[in-house]
């Protein structure tokens, strides 16, 4: 795991169906910050093959500029697990999106495969992120253990509809029941310095629904969102990304700590008062949020 | 056959005379005849004073044509308004063929997806020569295997209607379809199972063409009312059948806003160009075409307009609802529909002062003394194919064969001060900018930008574009750049083979021959 694959800000993350060559080859055009390419839920049995050698080459065949690939496999639990591992990890995308991780030993066990690939293919030990998806109630008890499992994961997400099957409960809209579940990932997620990825929202015709839910997930702590459709991404990017004062605080408080550095000293001092560590890497998050959004960022 | 050809200004080969044609101008520029230098003289057309006595209904369609005096050899036009519904052209050349007619100039102001007919007619020789906008289907592939005693000509609708007011293309009977008519022949769009909104190409038929006659499935008393679109002491006869065309073809969903992602970023992307290229503001006019990116691109002029509070000045072009829902919002003053892409525009024509019928003339001729287009500020158009000098094919297929419209293409493109082409930048990994289109129909100069979801190109011409557009922060793009980018996943097609063959030409707005069209091998 390299510093800049784990702080890349991701404010939304578009799924592509990995059997439609269309949709991969015009992915990176529609704004998000990274794409997901399932070969998992979204492909039927029968397709599971073409998927997975179709995301292969798009992986090493196409050009998608700047935005970050993130592959989601089949679980652990199925026949599909190592195979997918097998194609996708020597195509190196940016991360692995793992679903239905239960426990930190899911996490391992993918983390061990990952591994042995990328010796296997050359590649730098750890430059393949996982993300984990947890979805069941089992996953939200084991939440802290599973962020605490691998130096090799960069992100939590939850999988709304999953879970809220798991629990026996109707995902709503509003999503008011999964509050408990979406918290525990972002503190966990938070205390073990990950990121946390809010889960999709289904109705692509509503997109003012969006807009509410997202920035409930926002308000909690979510550095970004999955969609399911390209007219989401401008809504989660908004949502995600600051305000122009956010920006020229943030800057100030960038500037504040780079000349308290320059000249060795301790106390970073800002409008006369005093901040410490943690404000400066949130004001460093902003800046890059901003740059993200397309916003001006004062030179630093 | 072979022709003596000439190569025209933008280095086609285009033949300089067709026997029974006549001679040919090779094009020499979009602006070149319109300097102020150009005289041009129509040529006289033949008129009977019909009898003060004669019932203009005709007893059917055969006996209409026995007293129309149609010949062997002559030339019949029919109007597309009826667009895939249209039932017209088949019925009279299905006649035409019992009749046992031959060698018939046919030259309607276009023709669609309802009219493979028009493909047996050839065959069998009723049809021997064709003037036409567009084509589909099994014509275009009778034209490009070289069916056709002498070559087609395309032309675009302000350049027919220019041919037909010269002389150039003399109509001797025009079969006018009439979604309502009464016994003296005054006929509209707006009402009847089959309407279909303006008839502004039929108007310059009924206008020029030697006998006219008015085909209907719903005869009302007389006078038609409330509006009369095409006035009676135009039309010599009157025809009723049992159907001029299926309504459901007519409306053919062209106003709805297309939901596929691709198309919709395009169209935001043409939006942006448009509002940074500063053209949207008070008084501005605008064109758009239906279906696809190019109507998309309508909805974030609409919103942007409203969020605003900007009241442009006028609409021009095939009218779609969502164009008859933005006059009504109050966004622009007056529409200007030469044809209606749906049906439900007709209850605006029919009541709404704002929404004018214009004739093809009025909407795009560039010899007459001032058309619609000319005046445009911007124009949002579709394409098949495009190439690095900015050159436009609407008309050839990837397989080479005849399958497009020239449609207003050319004459808003030369008219309006912002031309936009829209296109994806491959389709079906056919990439969509070619070193050379196989066809052109709109001439580079007058193109100014190209959009695709890959990058915006901007003609080297437009200096002052190039500028604002990268002041805007959008993705603008050298052309050869973008053409490379987009050949990297496409690679680059094989060349399709020809025969030397010519088996059609475009003409342009103005007369002249912007390129031929060869036989396919």
């Amino acid at each position: 795991m390299t510093e800049a694959q784990q702080n890349h800000p991701m404010r939304s993350l578009l799924y592509i169906p990995g059997n439609n060559p269309g949709m991969l080859q015009n992915c990176a055009i529609y704004g998000s910050d990274a794409v997901i390419f399932d070969i998992e839920d979204s492909i039927s049995i029968s397709e599971k093959d073409a998927a997975r050698k179709l995301v292969k080459h798009a992986l090493t065949r196409l050009d998608f500029g700047r935005i970050r690939i993130v592959v989601r496999v089949n679980a652990r639990d199925t026949d599909f697990f190592e195979a997918d591992l097998e194609e996708i990890v020597p195509a190196k995308p940016h991360a692995i999106r793992l679903p239905k991780v239960d426990s930190a030993e899911d996490v391992l066990a993918a983390d061990e495969i990952i591994s042995r690939l990328e010796e296997k293919h050359g590649l730098p030990r750890g430059g393949i992120g996982v993300q984990a998806m947890l979805e069941t109630a089992r996953a939200i008890v084991n939440v802290n253990s599973i962020a605490a499992s691998s130096r090799r994961l960069v992100g939590l997400t939850l999988g709304g509809q999953d879970l809220a099957a798991d629990l026996g409960i109707r995902a709503t809209k509003e999503g008011l029941e999964l509050l408990y579940a979406k918290s525990a990932v972002v503190i966990a997620a938070k205390a073990y310095g990950l990121q946390a990825f809010d889960t999709v929202y289904t109705d692509v015709a509503d997109l003012e629904g969006l807009r509410a839910q997202t920035a409930v997930g926002f308000s909690l702590g979510f550095s970004g969102k999955a969609a399911i459709h390209p007219s989401q991404i401008p809504v989660i990017n908004s949502v995600y990304s600051p305000s122009e004062r956010e920006v020229a605080k943030a800057a100030k408080v960038v500037a504040a700590a780079m000349e308290a550095e320059a000249r060795g000293l301790g106390v970073i001092s800002v409008d006369g008062k005093m901040v410490d560590a943690p404000v400066v890497s949130q004001a460093r998050r902003t800046l890059e949020l901003a740059r993200l959004a397309g916003m001006e960022v004062p030179e630093l | 056959m072979n022709y003596t050809c000439v190569r025209n200004s933008l280095g086609r080969l285009v033949p300089i005379e067709i026997p029974g044609v006549g001679s040919l101008a090779p094009f020499s520029g979009a602006y070149s005849r319109l300097d102020g230098s150009y005289v041009w003289t129509p040529s006289p057309v033949e008129h009977r004073v019909p009898k003060i006595t004669m019932n203009k209904v005709a007893a059917s369609l055969r006996s209409a044509i026995e007293r129309s005096g149609l010949q062997n050899g002559m030339t019949i036009s029919f109007h597309h308004h009826l667009r895939n519904g249209d039932a017209i052209v088949g019925l009279v050349l299905a006649e035409l063929e019992k009749m046992g007619f031959r060698d018939l100039t046919l030259a309607p102001s276009s023709l669609g997806d309802s009219h493979d007919c028009v493909a047996d007619a050839i065959k069998k020789g009723v049809v021997t020569r064709l003037n036409t906008s567009g084509v589909r289907g099994e014509v275009g592939k009778a034209i490009s295997n070289g069916l056709l005693a002498s070559p087609a000509i395309i032309r675009s609708h302000g350049g027919r209607a220019r041919a037909i007011e010269e002389g150039s293309l003399k109509i001797d009977v025009a079969f006018l379809g009439a979604p309502a008519c009464d016994r003296l022949g005054n006929m509209t769009g707006v009402s009847g199972a089959t309407a279909c909104g303006a008839l502004g190409y039929a108007m310059v038929d009924a206008r020029y063409a030697r006998h006219v006659i008015a085909v209907t499935d719903n005869l009302v008393a007389y006078p038609l009312s409330t509006k009369i679109s095409v006035p009676q002491y135009l039309v010599d006869q009157v025809v009723v059948v049992d159907s001029i065309g299926d309504p459901s073809k007519i409306a053919t969903g062209a106003t709805r806003i297309t939901r596929d992602p691709l198309q919709l970023y395009i169209a935001e992307l043409g939006f942006k160009v448009i509002r940074a290229a500063g053209y949207l503001k008070r008084d501005c006019s605008f064109q758009t075409g239906g279906g696809g990116p190019s109507l998309a691109v309508a909805r974030y002029v609409r919103d942007y307009m409203k969020a605003n509070s900007i009241q442009g000045s006028y609409c021009i072009g095939g009218i779609t609802g969502y164009m008859a829902e933005m006059l009504k919002e109050g966004l622009f003053r007056t529409l200007f529909d030469v044809q209606s892409f749906d049906a439900s525009v007709t209850e605006s024509i029919a009541h709404n002062s704002n929404h004018i019928e214009a004739d093809a003339s009025w909407y795009a001729n560039p010899f007459n003394k001032g058309c619609l287009v000319n005046d445009l500020d911007v124009v949002v158009l579709a394409a098949l194919d495009t190439d690095v000098d900015f050159n436009v094919d609407v008309l050839t297929g990837h397989d080479g064969v005849l399958r497009g419209a020239s449609g207003g293409h050319s004459d808003t493109a030369a008219g309006a001060k912002l031309s936009l082409i829209t296109i994806p930048s491959m389709r079906n990994g056919v990439p969509s900018i070619r070193e050379r289109v196989q066809t052109v129909v709109t001439p580079g100069e007058t193109v100014d930008v190209i959009v695709t979801e890959r990058g915006i190109a901007v003609n080297p011409r437009r200096e002052d574009l190039l500028a604002a557009l990268k002041d805007a922060g959008l993705p603008v793009k050298d052309i050869h750049q973008l053409k490379a980018e987009i050949e990297k996943i496409t690679g680059i097609p094989d060349e399709i083979a020809f025969h030397d063959e010519i088996v059609g030409v475009v003409e342009y707005r103005d007369g002249t021959i912007i390129d031929s069209i060869r036989k396919i091998k």
